[in-house]
């Protein structure tokens, strides 16, 4: 089951689509996120990755510093700053 | 008679080169204005985004934290002053420092020492010129302010706000003045206080949906410590940004006057120019027929 995910920096959003889930590293370790998840409020590590899985493609994301949002809407990502690193 | 034709001439030159460079500038600042507003539509998301957030955490615990405590008893204001680093745009900067001086009077009347920030070299060289004390100066991005300048002035100010050695250099509030931009015809100069915090746990669900009921990782108070600084620097970067597109504004309205006034001067000095030659001709043309005239009566 797909769900909305949006990767925003305070400049433009970086990315932003349908997937199957989101891996992040909080500051409390990884997790990985599924649609359907408990709204959710976690403090990214800095320097982490956020992982973006949609069927068998990976989109990684270099985020510095930021904040992982899940709500019943999506999941969205706010990060002072975020690179696509690409996919695989 | 040649002379005065001359320096028409001289000047109209002069004039057209004045203008050929204020309508350079205008259409320069026209297509500022239109980066300026995609920058503050793309700025949006994000601000949405963390606003939404932080009023989901106000609604659902009871905040604590130093950036939204009122302090009893404040005795010192900051004041964040945004102007443009360049001139030349109309009454931009006059407007921001007029309003700016009404919150100093009105801040002095409470009780509160202001001081000041500046962001922009205009208002540095007003206060420096006034022999005001700067406690920080910000300048060379007034057009095209990044989110790490918005950083940069927002640590400065969180970090005198929230000063730990003690009362002496503390401030106990803060306010911005910037322009706000309404639309490229009107920007209206604003003052805000942005410290410390009001936050309203509003009982109504916002437009977009009920706020969900959080879980916090590491801890509600984890999550607050790292987001409301967030949230300081999301406001002073759209501060900034509608700053940058006001000034922009002003500049393409004060460029397209001197223009048109440039159009104006060159037209009456093209007649008088015209004026003068004819003049010139009228006169020779007299002088040859008073000559001839003159040579027939004596032969």
């Amino acid at each position: 089951m797909p769900m909305r995910v949006a990767i925003v920096s305070p400049e433009k959003e970086v990315w932003s689509g349908e997937a199957d889930m989101v891996v992040a590293r909080t500051t409390e370790g990884e997790l990985g996120v599924l649609a359907g998840h408990v709204p959710l409020l976690g403090v990214l590590v800095e320097g982490g990755q956020v992982r973006v899985k949609t069927g068998d493609s990976t989109l990684t994301v270099e985020v510095d510093s930021g904040f992982l949002s899940v709500t019943k809407q999506g999941v969205s990502i706010l990060a002072e700053h975020a690179l696509l690193a690409g996919t695989d | 008679m040649a002379g005065q034709l001359r320096e028409y001439r001289r000047r109209i030159r002069s004039i057209q080169s004045t203008k050929k460079i204020t309508r350079a500038m205008e259409l320069i600042a026209a297509s500022r204005i239109v980066k300026a507003k995609a920058r503050v539509a793309a700025s949006r998301p994000y601000a949405d985004e963390i606003t939404r957030v932080i009023s989901a955490v106000a609604s659902q615990t009871t905040i604590r934290h130093p950036l939204t405590t009122e302090r009893t008893d404040p005795r010192r204001a900051a004041i964040l002053v945004v102007t443009s680093d360049r001139g030349l745009a109309g009454g931009y900067n006059a407007n921001v420092l007029r309003r700016t001086g009404e919150l100093l009077e009105l801040l002095r009347a409470e009780g509160k020492e202001p001081v000041l920030y500046a962001v922009g070299r205009k208002a540095v060289t007003y206060y420096r010129f006034r022999g005001r004390e700067l406690a920080g100066e910000f300048i060379g991005f007034s057009e095209q302010p990044g989110y790490d300048n918005a950083k940069e002035v927002a640590d400065a100010l969180i970090a005198r706000f929230l000063d730990p050695s003690g009362e002496s250099d503390r401030v106990d509030e803060i306010h911005v003045v910037y322009t706000e931009y309404v639309n490229t015809l009107a920007q209206r100069p604003v003052a805000h206080r942005i410290l410390p915090l009001v936050l309203e746990a509003t009982a109504e669900p916002p437009p977009g949906g009920p706020l969900p009921q959080y879980e916090f990782e590491p801890s509600a108070e984890g999550v607050l410590d790292a987001l409301l600084p967030r949230y300081v620097e999301s406001r002073l970067h759209a501060a900034l940004l509608e700053s940058a597109a006001s000034e922009s504004a002003a500049r393409q309205r004060a460029m397209k006057s001197a223009t048109d006034n440039a159009g104006e001067l060159i037209k009456t000095y093209t007649r008088r120019a015209n004026a003068a030659r004819q003049d010139a001709i009228t006169q020779e043309i007299s002088e040859i027929v008073g000559g001839a005239n003159a040579l027939a009566q004596v032969s």
